[in-house]
């Protein structure tokens, strides 16, 4: 995926990119979840479907951040836990728990993976005007895994960098 | 659907004229007198330069003219297709795939190239490559049909032309239907023997190109009639009207006359009086001659019926069908709980389709492997000519299919056998010679099935593997204990080991241990085994064994916690119960008695940190990684599973111990054993036990 550092370019794939400048960013089309407490917000355009919780297969000796395998139509794909990267506890299974399927590039192959969501609420628009950088101190996950803040109403969203997130692994 | 790039697929075709430029010329260096070869090759290099020239490739369609202008003269005859000439044409055709690839580069060699086939043929430069692509060639099929009319001179046979013997060339050129036309010769009183009053129309079908059918005439051009005219051979062969109309023996008007009378069209136009009887019978020849041409071509084209599809599209398929037997999986689980006798036909008649379209969709992936063979002809020769040996590459059972990844990654592997077989086996002409072989090394390259396996072996005629050095080099690296005793199959498996060469001198070919490793680990990975067998001073011969395909195995699937694996049961042995007394006794060692045999087990619950209670009563599966026999504990053995394998994602490139993993039946998803690996890792799992 291309990095693009043109501050005036809106693509739908903004959210996967890096974004360029803090006082210019672009407006993106976001599906909202819930991890723990906190909201989350990612690229529309890379989420392929939401699921229902299904029967995850543990595999052994695979680090904890991608610890299970699931079929989705067929395909394996790994589930991934956000919460593991955010340094948050694990939440129990509930009515609400879905995962996210999103297809991401990974060292320029395309790669399914399942992310692992205790509540998916909406696909909205999260306007560039509202999002920040995440602030140097004041916050508990590591910061280069965050791209940037936004604001709705009176709720944080946090826009985490997914394609940062799986490169590191 | 964005329509593809015309350079994309001009690129795409080139490449295949080249494979066939290239195995033209191969096969030109061993019968140097074969005249189809010459044609090809001909054919091949004028339609590179042509399309060439029509996509932009003006480089390659300049440079190509060259080349094609020598060929041209050996097409004439004029020069010898010598071993030179073949030399430099095949580094001429690595050029223009350069110029393909990037046509707006310099090849860098052109010009060399070009003065090299300069010296070997002495071309005229400076032709216009652009105006001599509009020359007339054969269709690609290489068969034209020509209706050819003519009459000789009055003069003509007292000249000493004997018309039977232009026809006899005529003949010689292909398939052909000639009709003598004697409407003009006078009765017998008035007849003069030495005037030629008889018209002749020959329908021929040739590969030659229009040229050759003038060049029949050459001599008899000044003094006769002559029309040739190009018959297309329609789908639907033309009626006798049509063909008379066209000649000009009738004229339509007649036709229609004649054909409003709904009496046989050729007896009314004869009885009319307004066409010869011979004029009727020479066209009626002519619409059977086409018909039998357009038969025989549809059976052809019948027979090699193919159209081209991206290997994306195939995996897609395969995909697809994967997701169909697992759904089909979960119908069949579902009609066994309904006891409902309609439901339970319809599931199975599924079932039964199912299966017939699994089967139908891995053999689309099946491509002969004689697409891989042709490619080491090349590295043969030129091999073989840098190393100054003589090597005579035979192939067989080209036509052996394996699935098309597996054949993919075999040209590594093979590149590497191939390599040594012709730098380490085959000795120089004049060793040979002391030897009593033939000046000329033998390398065999076949293929063939073998149950569900594909035998591919590489053999050599050449001085055999030296079983005493390659013993030697392995007590050195420490690999074998001095002494120990060994069969010779098992020795020269220590020549896969990384790093290890026996070879005195590292040459630029081969030498430096590195490869036949790789080779080792490329064929594993396809879950194939190497066999060697060597005879000293004969030969050497070493077989690649590989499963049919990749995308399904045999497993045995097992629970361990609540987890389940499939172990590939290629690697299984046999299963036993772990015996409460073992259980309890193993906490100091982890070996069982299998008939007197010390078999050391893995117990896989505690590898995969299964938290689970145990079941009361474990299962050994013993499995065999090469040499040795390992137990893997487990709780309970389910059955066998046939397993379509899914590669895990790069998420998971750390794990090892799994080659991958499968959807079982029910739509969860079970991790398939790596049992090598896991073998292994059970070894470092003991050892940090141990130190804790």
């Amino acid at each position: 995926m291309p990095n693009d550092t043109s501050p005036d370019t809106a693509t739908a794939a903004a959210g996967a990119q890096i974004i360029p400048h803090p006082t210019k960013r672009a407006s993106f089309e976001a599906l909202t979840f819930g991890i723990a407490s906190e909201i989350f917000a990612l690229d529309a355009g890379i989420v392929r479907e939401i699921l229902d919780i299904v029967t995850v297969t543990e595999v052994p000796g695979a680090q904890p951040f991608v610890g299970g395998l699931l079929n989705v139509r067929g395909k394996v794909v790994p589930l991934a836990d956000l919460r593991i990267k955010f340094g948050m506890d694990r939440t129990e299974t509930t009515v609400d728990t879905r995962i996210i399927v999103v297809e991401i590039e990974l060292g320029g192959e395309a790669v399914i993976i399942g992310l692992l969501a205790d509540k998916v609420f909406e696909v909205t628009e999260i306007t560039g005007a509202s999002i920040e950088e995440a602030p140097e101190i004041g916050m508990n996950w590591p910061r280069e895994y965050i791209k940037g803040i936004g604001k709705r109403g009176a709720d944080f969203i946090i826009i985490p960098n997914i394609s940062r997130i799986f490169a590191v692994n | 659907m964005n329509a593809p790039d015309p350079r994309e697929t001009f690129r795409g075709e080139a490449q295949d004229l080249l494979e066939k430029l290239e195995e033209a010329l191969l096969d030109l260096g061993e019968t140097p007198d074969e005249h189809d070869l010459i044609d090809t090759a001909f054919r091949a290099l004028h339609t590179l330069k042509g399309s060439g020239s029509m996509f932009g490739f003006e480089r390659l369609a300049a440079f190509t003219h060259h080349v094609e202008t020598a060929f041209d003269k050996v097409r004439k005859g004029e020069i010898a297709p010598s071993r030179d000439l073949i030399t430099v044409t095949l580094a001429a055709q690595d050029c223009m795939r350069r110029l393909i690839e990037s046509p707006d580069q310099d090849a860098g060699d052109e010009g060399e190239i070009l003065a090299r086939l300069q010296t070997v043929v002495a071309v005229a430069p400076g032709a216009k490559p652009a105006a001599a692509a509009l020359e007339e060639v054969p269709a690609e099929d290489g068969t034209a049909t020509y209706r050819i009319r003519f009459r000789l001179g009055p003069q003509a046979l007292l000249t000493g032309n004997d018309p039977v013997r232009l026809i006899e060339e005529l003949r010689a050129l292909g398939e052909s239907t000639v009709v003598a036309i004697d409407d003009e010769v006078p009765s017998f009183e008035t007849l003069d023997p030495t005037v030629c009053r008889v018209r002749w129309d020959v329908i021929l079908t040739t590969s030659a190109p229009r040229s050759a059918i003038d060049d029949v005439f050459l001599f008899v051009l000044d003094d006769m009639e002559l029309d040739v005219v190009r018959v297309e051979a329609d789908e639907q062969p033309r009626r006798l009207g049509e063909i008379l109309v066209e000649r000009g023996d009738a004229a339509p008007e007649t036709i229609a006359e004649a054909l409003g009378r709904q009496h046989p069209l050729g007896r009314l136009l004869v009885e009319s009086g307004k066409t010869s009887e011979n004029q009727v019978l020479s066209a009626l020849a002519e619409q059977n001659h086409v018909r039998k041409e357009a038969e025989i071509a549809k059976a052809t084209a019948k027979g090699q019926d193919t159209i081209k599809v991206t290997a994306e599209r195939l995996d897609g398929l395969m995909d697809r069908v994967g997701e169909l037997v697992i759904a089909q999986a979960r119908l069949k689980q579902l009609s066994g709980q309904i006891d409902d006798i309609a439901l339970k036909a319809v599931a199975e008649e599924i079932e039964r389709l199912v299966s017939e379209l699994r089967d139908t969709t891995m053999s689309i992936r099946l491509v002969p492997i004689g697409s891989l063979f042709a490619r080491f002809r090349r590295m043969v020769h030129d091999l073989a000519r840098d190393l100054g040996k003589e090597v005579r590459l035979t192939t067989e059972g080209e036509e052996t299919e394996l699935d098309k990844t597996v054949i993919e990654r075999l040209a590594d592997p093979m590149v590497h056998l191939i390599r040594n077989a012709i730098d380490h086996g085959v000795e120089g002409p004049e060793k040979r010679a002391q030897a009593g072989k033939p000046a000329e090394g033998h390398l065999h390259l076949s293929a063939r099935h073998s149950g569900a396996e594909v035998l591919i072996s590489i053999r050599d005629d050449g001085k055999g593997l030296d079983s005493a050095r390659i013993r030697a080099r392995a007590e050195e690296n420490g690999l074998i204990a001095p002494g120990a005793r060994l069969s010779d199959a098992d020795l020269f498996q220590y020549i896969f080991a990384p790093g290890f060469s026996t070879a005195a001198e590292v040459t630029s070919v081969s030498g430096r241990g590195v490869g036949m490793d790789v080779v080792k680990r490329t064929i594993e990975s396809l879950r194939g085994a190497i066999d060697i067998t060597s005879t000293p001073g004969r030969g050497a011969e070493v077989t690649l064994r590989l499963p049919l395909t990749l995308a399904i195995i045999d497993g045995l699937l097992v629970r361990v916690g609540r987890g389940r694996y499939v172990i590939p049961l290629s690697a299984v042995e046999e299963c036993v119960e772990l015996s409460a007394d073992d259980d309890t006794r193993s906490r100091g060692r982890n070996f069982l008695n299998i008939r007197g045999e010390l078999v050391p087990f893995l117990r896989l619950r505690e590898m995969f940190n299964a938290i689970d209670p145990p079941d009361p009563y474990q299962k050994v599966v013993v499995v065999s990684t090469g040499e040795r026999r390992v137990g893997l504990v487990v709780d309970q053995v389910i059955g066998d599973h046939q397993t379509v394998i899914k590669s895990l994602s790069k998420l998971h490139a750390d794990v090892n111990s799994f080659s991958g993993a499968t959807i079982l039946g029910d739509g969860s998803v079970a991790l398939i054993l790596d049992v090598g690996h896991l073998v292994a890792a059970g070894q470092t799992f003991d050892q940090t036990r141990r130190a804790s």
